[in-house]
């Protein structure tokens, strides 16, 4: 894991102080909420429905178990006990009183956190794959790339003021489990003659216009990163439209004037560019990787793992994926508890978390973009040992990637952009489907929730997508099929006319009877979509 | 008026010109610059102008930095002056990204601007300002 020097720390603390500063100023009425909002907006602090919500960045998803303790120990001391892992690989809590911002910000600094960029018309969190480090496809860890460059985009002079905010993937394995092409910049780390690059994919997103992104820069080398990034970034913030906020985004530049004119002024800047000297020494992408350097695995950890307990047995054909050490394995902890809220965990269940981590995993957590927890290194002989603490806290629901896994925006229950509920829908759905022997039928599975069309729940890349809307003051759910965010990536399609709140757990429900119908050996529901195409699932929806 | 200026050379007092009436035909040495204008198109003249000014209608619209970085990489020396809705949030950045004045539409408490400016003692990106990007510092 990366760990701050005294540089990194100065940043973070400068941070926290000078927020200190701008709350005093608010409470104290020198600023306006208007002056106040855009500071805040900086520091990951929004003003909800009932209270403000902090957002707390991980760096590509990567945590230890001090810090998870940290998040818990901020759960029990300035909110409910309880937060909320998003589809960024964050942590948001939703019941913050501003006045404890500062002090809640000191405790982060003090585990190498911070809530810099979670919101605003910055460049965000880099988000990256959950698997890094441990999955045997990817040509090197991606963590490292992604450390480079949060670094750069922290506190960026030039692109602090974009038109949009700005949200950036770095994966390295051909597998994508980030949703790196449906991200402003996705990065894939791909190998030629020896040397690993950068394949750059500009202009993706979801939101109320989904696009896929498409290649820019096919392979840029690691000692030209920041600055081809930065002729991206600077093409996007003198270009990118300011008349229309729902059309600043830089999938809409990209799209206005097409990827190859895109290309050509990014070649034609970073020409430019690259002999400013902003690229650091590749010197300074090794120091980083040293951090990321593989634990101590043991050399004779291969055993044969003891399956007799049927219970553990499903979770480890769920939940647990191979991992490229021999001997180990990577391990899923859903968040999606049958009725629970997609992505929430109480204060006690971090610890636990953070517990076995620091016992089991090498001390390692991971976010996932599906809203659960990893721990990427875990020695097979511990799996049932972790298996029973996890149950213990509730935490060893077998249902990864199955129709109960939901990824879910916080929607109409906390947030004030929503124009419906999204909680309630998932939490029906789930319960519908609580048969676990049903839903391992059905297979993958990956529906997902946006309770408005700025897309936070991922509709657009669900295998099925929930869109609420408001129609005339009633909550009203459009359904797509079709949508993926892996390397299969789309967006998914509307099927035809809204449902209300039950109407759509039917319809959901036809659905996946007329997939196990139709469905040929080996087929999951997206690709039984795809082969027989729509008119079957409108027919026995709509008929 | 700028009223921060972070030189030492004699304010230039003319009123700027827009940059349509500068490429015009002007002989003018200040230059007003707004959001959509293109920076790039004062480059042949840099070595003539003692003052260009960037606007910034709204404090949302970052246009300016870009323009900004773009005059000081192609060797502008005059004076930078940022002008219109300026925030004392806003000054680090400006000053990184070349600005060295600035007329701010609302007045700046200087203790203020004071204390923004000196809340970061590092950076990590190499930008206009002189000061090395902290992977220059670890690798020295």
């Amino acid at each position: 894991m990366y760990s701050y020097d005294k540089y990194d720390q100065s940043i973070v603390d400068g941070r926290v102080a000078e927020f200190r500063d701008q709350v005093k100023r608010r409470l104290a009425g020198e600023i306006t909420e208007d002056q106040f909002k855009p500071l805040r907006l900086m520091n990951g602090l929004y003003l909800q429905l009932h209270a403000y919500m902090l957002r707390v960045a991980i760096p590509y998803g990567t945590l230890d178990s001090r810090q998870m303790h940290k998040l818990a120990d901020i759960a029990r001391k300035y909110d409910r006990g309880y937060g909320h892992f998003t589809t960024r690989q964050n942590i948001q809590y939703n019941w913050i009183k501003l006045e404890d911002c500062p002090d809640l910000l000191d405790d982060l600094a003090s585990v190498e956190m911070h809530a810099i960029q979670t919101s605003g018309n910055c460049i965000r969190n880099i988000s990256s794959d959950q698997y890094a480090g441990a999955a045997a496809d990817e040509v090197t860890d991606p963590r490292p790339w992604a450390e480079l460059l949060r670094q750069w985009s922290s506190f960026h002079p030039e692109f602090s003021f974009l038109p949009r905010k700005f949200k950036i993937a770095v994966i390295a394995s051909k597998e994508d489990r980030a949703a790196m092409r449906l991200h402003d910049i996705g990065i894939e780390l791909t190998q030629k003659n020896g040397e690993i690059g950068a394949r750059v994919f500009v202009g993706g997103g979801m939101g109320r216009t989904p696009m896929i992104a498409p290649e820019i820069g096919p392979f840029v080398k690691a000692e030209d990163l920041l600055s081809y990034i930065e002729a991206c970034m600077r093409v996007y913030n003198r270009f990118g439209r300011r008349d229309n906020m729902y059309k600043a985004r830089i999938k809409i530049l990209v799209h206005e004037i097409g990827a190859d004119e895109y290309r050509r002024q990014v070649e034609e800047e970073f020409a430019h560019v690259k002999k400013l000297g902003i690229d650091p020494p590749l010197a300074e992408l090794e120091r980083i990787t040293e951090f990321f350097a593989p634990p101590e695995f043991a050399a004779d950890a291969d055993i044969k793992v003891d399956r007799s307990d049927p219970d553990f047995a499903l979770w480890l054909d769920q939940n647990v994926k191979d991992h490229k050490q021999p001997g180990y394995a990577i391990v899923n902890i859903s968040l999606k508890p049958i009725g629970g809220i997609p992505g929430d965990a109480s204060a006690d269940q971090m610890d636990v978390m953070a517990e076995i981590a620091k016992q089991y995993s090498f001390d390692e957590l991971r976010v996932t973009h599906a809203q659960n927890i990893v721990l990427p290194h875990v020695a097979k002989k511990d799996l049932h040992t972790v298996w029973r603490a996890l149950r213990e806290a509730k935490l060893a629901d077998a249902n990864l990637d199955l129709i109960s896994d939901i990824i879910s925006c916080p929607g109409l229950d906390y947030c004030s952009l929503a124009n419906a509920r999204s909680i309630p829908v998932a939490q029906k759905i789930a319960t519908r489907f609580a048969d676990m022997d049903r839903q391992r039928d059905l297979g993958e599975l990956k529906l997902k929730i946006s309770g408005c069309i700025n897309a936070c729940g991922h509709h657009h890349a669900g295998h099925i997508g929930i869109l609420g809307v408001d129609r005339k003051g009633v909550e009203n759910y459009q359904l797509t099929f079709g949508g993926s965010g892996a390397e299969d990536v789309a967006i998914g399609k509307i099927i035809g006319p809204g449902f209300d709140e039950d109407g759509i757990v039917d319809a959901v429900e036809k659905a996946t009877d007329v997939y196990r119908e139709l469905r040929e050996e080996g087929e999951r529901f997206l690709d039984t979509y795809r082969r027989v195409g729509v008119t079957p699932f409108k027919e026995a929806i709509y008929g | 008026m700028a009223e921060l200026r972070y030189r030492d050379d004699e304010p230039h007092e003319q009123p700027a010109v827009t940059l349509d009436a500068f490429l015009d035909q002007s002989n003018a040495a200040a230059v007003r610059l707004e959001p959509d204008d293109d920076a790039r198109a004062l480059i042949p003249y840099l070595d003539r102008i003692s003052l260009i000014e960037v606007g910034f209608p709204a404090f949302r619209d970052g246009r300016g930095y870009s323009a900004a970085r773009i005059l000081r990489e192609a060797g502008y020396t005059g004076e930078l002056r940022a002008q219109g809705d300026i925030l004392v949030d806003q000054i680090a950045f400006m000053r990184r990204c070349g600005f060295d004045s600035f007329a701010p539409e609302g007045s700046l408490d200087p203790a203020a601007v004071e204390r923004a400016l000196g809340q970061f003692p590092y950076a990590y990106q190499t930008a206009a300002d002189d000061a090395d990007p902290i992977w220059k510092l670890r690798h020295e």
